[in-house]
């Protein structure tokens, strides 16, 4: 802590520094997406002023898996085995439901191994940040093509991928999340604002981010290089999240705009690029999705938004107390119930 | 448990009447209601103070093939099962003729007239019950008659072996609870049985049940329900599962039972969490992630979950993550014989994973030691931060067992080495991994704990004491040996064995889970015909210090399991390699409970040919 405090830090709500929120260095390839949205996480969960200790982190196996120990070093990590994380944050959801969980996985981790887990997560409605950092390739293993691969996108040893891609962001909205968003990694101001939002969220919150691979996936051919997704980029509106610590200067919002509260207190804004684009609305966001997946735009923003639905820890009724920090005598009955069920049983 | 507590003297009379000493088999098609019948006939026997077994031998199918339920009586007190049968009913046309055949000589069997079997057998005396007459006469509705009929053989079988009616209607009561329409039409039946029987059946002269004073004490439970009541006083707050047969029926007595008992009285809420995984993958990573994060996490499967979760058994292990496993074994490999009992997975749990692992076990025997097995890996878990396994089997996990009541857990609930924010504050940090008190058991924290210098990282990747990154021979070694160790030093969080030495013995006898019921007494008879042994209980592997001196004390050692290759034997010739030419396999595996039979030939033959 800084002796002087006219002279320290800036810090946020509550009194921490960015400093605090930063993790390990990254051993990851220079320029590589994911350390671009490893800084966007460490300036959302600044700008939001959410206590470090409170957060856990997730991942399974791959580049986007080994982020977690690149920000926030004061929270809790588990990286655990290839496409599995989605369970994991949902028994540790139910442990403790004052954690903030973020998970990071990726196109092969979600989409290929670990697509029945993430199916079923996002049924459950856990409360977790689940981030794909979406580069169309195994990294960590040399170049293969994942199951987000456009049809037609060529490796760089001009292997043409000829099977149709998974788009998380349709499958997500297909089976009733939440809370469905896509960036990009050239992106950061929005990346931003639609991870703050999706830290306001209870329930699953996804954020599909196109983050190339500069090593095997960055070149002419790529549908997932910096160059291809900065041209077929299509922002469905712009975003500003206002936290609920926060009093906006203009309480009247213009008629464009529309507003989402939040869980936690906090609003979203949307200013549509296209008039009629509603995130409230799943069909329309089903239909904008079908339509630029088919003109071969990248589709980004907060594509689908329902704070209303009941997360997973309510869906379970569990008590006010996080499970992992009862008393003893909460997690076992008292000796006179023992004798009573024996007596049932004679 | 280790020893049989009920001896009661023999009623054998001179003329040659069993009082509660044979066993019943009924043999009825599946979904025809027979199991509630079955139900009423062992809970009548339960409440005379009779000691019974009852064993149910089912099809992989929901209805329209073989089932066979058998109930042995026994006044010396044993639970094992026998090849034999002396008193059958003979209910579904398919297999009567070989039911009948297979009978034992001089016994009994009620059949229905249809089958026309009356002359089949002269060795055995054959009952011709008008069952479909009986069963129209009391039950108006066509739809129920089938269902009716079973309880006529009841009512047939009550007369015949001296039933109480009372505890019959008892009995009723109780298998159809709240559902007062049944139990009348149900206890209509029954009298319509015993009425014809007492007209027109000769009385029974070789097999009858009699009271038994003094035994208000034992209860009566399916194992799978017993280790629900265990999960829930065990203080379990998270459980996920996938169903599989047969443990699917300890999620759902948990998910009975739970409501009542682990509500929060003030709010209304749950002091627990249940979850219906998509996998059993998915279940034992639900269990990881709630054991980080400080919940007393539990799954139930059988073997074809357990194959499921040998990644994330593997990963516990590395991580050091507490997690309870029940395996309620069935017969195996792939789909095998999922209604069938085993002892085939103790091989592949002992060392689930890829690499080196090796994973406490737990062998409950009966429904009390099964609660208590519950109570005892969840805190084992908590304490030694690493998944451990509770090796049931469908013997005992989907019968319904005589024990005595459960005891309350004697200790409280042991959390292990879990610092607080206070902790910390103290001590300025620590190192997840490091080995401090030299038990091999370091100290951990669970996401959430306010304080700055809390978390760690927990990675499935090579790491190092502090829990950072590391690919260093030396630390994996460290690492690797320090688990070992840490699971080795500290046997006495897990069941010890129960040793009962015979001075003289030459040979050793060990058993462990459900085979030692039919052991007690196929040891009983051999010394009785001059082959006296010691004998051990495993209950639980790695195996405690007393199992090595009890190998070591005897020239020739039995392993008496369930499995074909001798799976507990091999770990023994593992853990004692200088012994290992002592230790021989008494293996048998056919799907059904073990029998006396195949242990005394087993052990026998072998002694024979010493």
């Amino acid at each position: 802590m800084a002796s002087t405090p006219e002279a320290g830090p800036k810090v946020n709500r509550i009194g921490l520094p960015i400093a605090e929120y930063k993790g390990g260095k990254s051993t990851l390839c220079g320029g590589c997406g994911h350390d671009v949205i490893t800084n966007a996480l460490v300036r959302a969960c600044y700008e939001v002023g959410l206590e470090p200790e409170r957060v856990a982190k997730f991942s399974g196996i791959g580049c986007s898996s080994k982020t977690p120990a690149y920000f926030l070093n004061r929270a809790h990590g588990f990286n655990g085995v290839h496409g599995r994380m989605p369970s994991v944050v949902t028994g540790a959801a139910l442990a403790n439901k004052g954690l903030v969980c973020v998970g990071v996985s990726g196109d092969g981790d979600t989409a290929s191994i670990g697509m029945g887990q993430f199916i079923h997560l996002v049924r459950r409605n856990v409360p977790v940040v689940y981030v794909v950092e979406n580069n169309g390739v195994y990294g960590l293993t040399k170049g293969q093509f994942s199951a987000t691969a456009d049809v037609g996108s060529r490796l760089k040893t001009g292997v043409l991928n000829d099977l149709p891609a998974v788009d998380l962001c349709g499958l997500g909205i297909e089976l009733g999340c939440s809370f469905v968003a896509r960036s990009f990694a050239g992106d950061v101001k929005q990346l931003t604002e639609i991870l703050k939002a999706a830290l306001a969220h209870r329930g699953t919150a996804f954020v599909d981010v196109i983050s190339p691979c500069v090593t095997f996936n960055n070149h002419p051919g790529s549908t997932k290089s910096y160059d291809y997704a900065k041209d077929h980029e299509a922002p469905v509106h712009s975003i500003e999240f206002i936290p609920f610590f926060e009093h906006p200067m203009i309480e009247q919002v213009p008629g464009e705009v529309i507003e989402v509260e939040m869980y936690d207190g906090s609003k979203v804004r949307f200013r549509p690029v296209e008039a009629e684009y509603d995130p409230r609305d799943r069909h329309g966001a089903w239909h904008h999705l079908s339509e630029a997946n088919a003109k071969g735009e990248i589709l980004t923003g907060i594509l689908f938004l329902d704070p209303a639905k009941p997360d997973f820890d309510s869906l379970v009724n569990l008590a006010d107390t996080p499970l992992a920090q009862l008393a003893d005598a909460q997690l076992r009955p008292p000796r006179e119930a023992l004798d009573a069920i024996n007596a049932s049983l004679r | 448990m280790s020893v049989n507590t009920l001896a009661e003297p023999s009623h054998d009379t001179a003329a040659g009447v069993r009082v509660n000493d044979f066993a019943i088999r009924v043999a009825t098609v599946n979904g025809t209601g027979s199991q509630s019948a079955n139900q009423v006939l062992l809970r009548t026997l339960f409440q005379m103070g009779v000691t019974v077994t009852g064993k149910n031998l089912f099809p992989s199918n929901i209805a329209g093939l073989p089932t066979w339920f058998t109930i042995r009586l026994n006044p010396r007190g044993y639970f094992g099962s026998k090849r034999e049968y002396d008193v059958l009913v003979a209910f579904n046309p398919e297999t009567a003729a070989e039911d009948l055949d297979n009978l034992a000589p001089g016994g009994t069997a009620v059949v229905d007239v249809k089958l026309k079997l009356g002359g089949r057998r002269a060795d055995v005396t054959i009952h011709e019950v008008p069952f479909g007459e009986l069963a129209a006469a009391c039950c108006p509705d066509v739809k129920l008659r089938k269902l009716v009929a079973n309880m006529v053989y009841v009512g047939v079988l009550a007369h015949q072996l001296g039933l109480e009616a009372e505890e019959v209607e008892r009995a009723i009561g109780r298998q159809f609870a709240a559902k007062s329409k049944a139990v009348e039409l149900n206890v209509a039946a029954v009298r319509a049985g015993r009425e014809w029987a007492a007209s027109h059946l000769p009385p029974e002269g070789r097999f009858r049940a009699a009271r038994v004073p003094g035994r208000s004490e034992k209860i009566l439970i399916e194992g799978n329900a017993a280790a629900a009541y265990g999960a829930i006083f065990g203080g379990a707050s998270v459980v996920a599962w996938y169903p599989i047969t047969p443990s699917s029926s300890f999620a759902e007595a948990l998910i009975e039972h739970a409501p009542g008992l682990r509500t929060d009285p003030a709010t209304g809420k749950a002091t627990y969490a249940i979850v219906q995984a998509e996998d059993e993958l998915a279940a034992l990573g639900m269990v990881l992630g709630a054991g980080w994060a400080g919940a007393r996490a539990l799954t139930a499967t059988s073997g074809p979950g357990i194959s499921l979760m040998a990644e994330f058994a593997g990963l516990g292990y590395f991580t050091e993550i507490p997690a309870v496993v029940i395996d309620v074994q069935r017969v195996g490999p792939s789909t095998g014989m999922p209604t069938r009992t085993s002892q085939g997975d103790v091989l592949s749990l002992a060392y689930l994973s890829h690499g080196d692992t090796q994973h406490p076990l737990l062998f409950p025997a009966g429904p009390r030691e099964y609660f208590a097995d519950v109570v005892a890996a969840l805190d084992a878990a908590a304490v030694l931060q690493t998944p451990v396994f509770v090796a049931a089997d469908l013997d005992l996990g989907m019968n319904f067992w005589m024990d005595d009541p459960f005891d309350y857990p004697p200790g409280p609930i042991a959390h292990g080495k879990v610092l607080s924010a206070e902790d910390l504050g103290k001590l300025g940090g620590f190192s997840r991994y490091l080995d401090i008190d030299g038990d091999g058991i370091g100290y951990r924290t669970v996401p959430g704990t306010p304080h700055p210098k809390a978390a760690y990282f927990l990675r499935g990747s090579g790491h190092t004491e502090q829990a950072t990154y590391s690919e260093r021979g030396d630390d994996y070694e460290k690492l690797m040996a320090r688990l070992k160790r840490k699971v080795e030093s500290n046997l006495h969080l897990l069941p010890a064995p129960i040793v009962e030495s015979v001075p003289g013995a030459e040979v050793g006898v060990i058993a462990y889970g459900t085979s030692h019921w039919a052991t007690v007494e196929a040891r009983d008879r051999l010394a009785a015909a001059g082959t006296p042994s010691s004998y051990l209980r495993v209950r639980s592997w790695p195996f405690a210090p007393a199992v090595r001196e009890f190998v070591a004390a005897h020239e020739r050692v039995y392993v008496v399991e369930q499995n074909r290759d001798g799976q507990l034997a091999q770990l023994l010739q593992i853990h004692a390699p200088d012994l290992a030419s002592r230790v021989r396999s008494v293996a048998h595996c056919d799907g059904l409970p073990l029998t006396v039979e195949a242990v005394e030939e087993g052990i026998a033959q072998r002694e024979g040919s010493a």
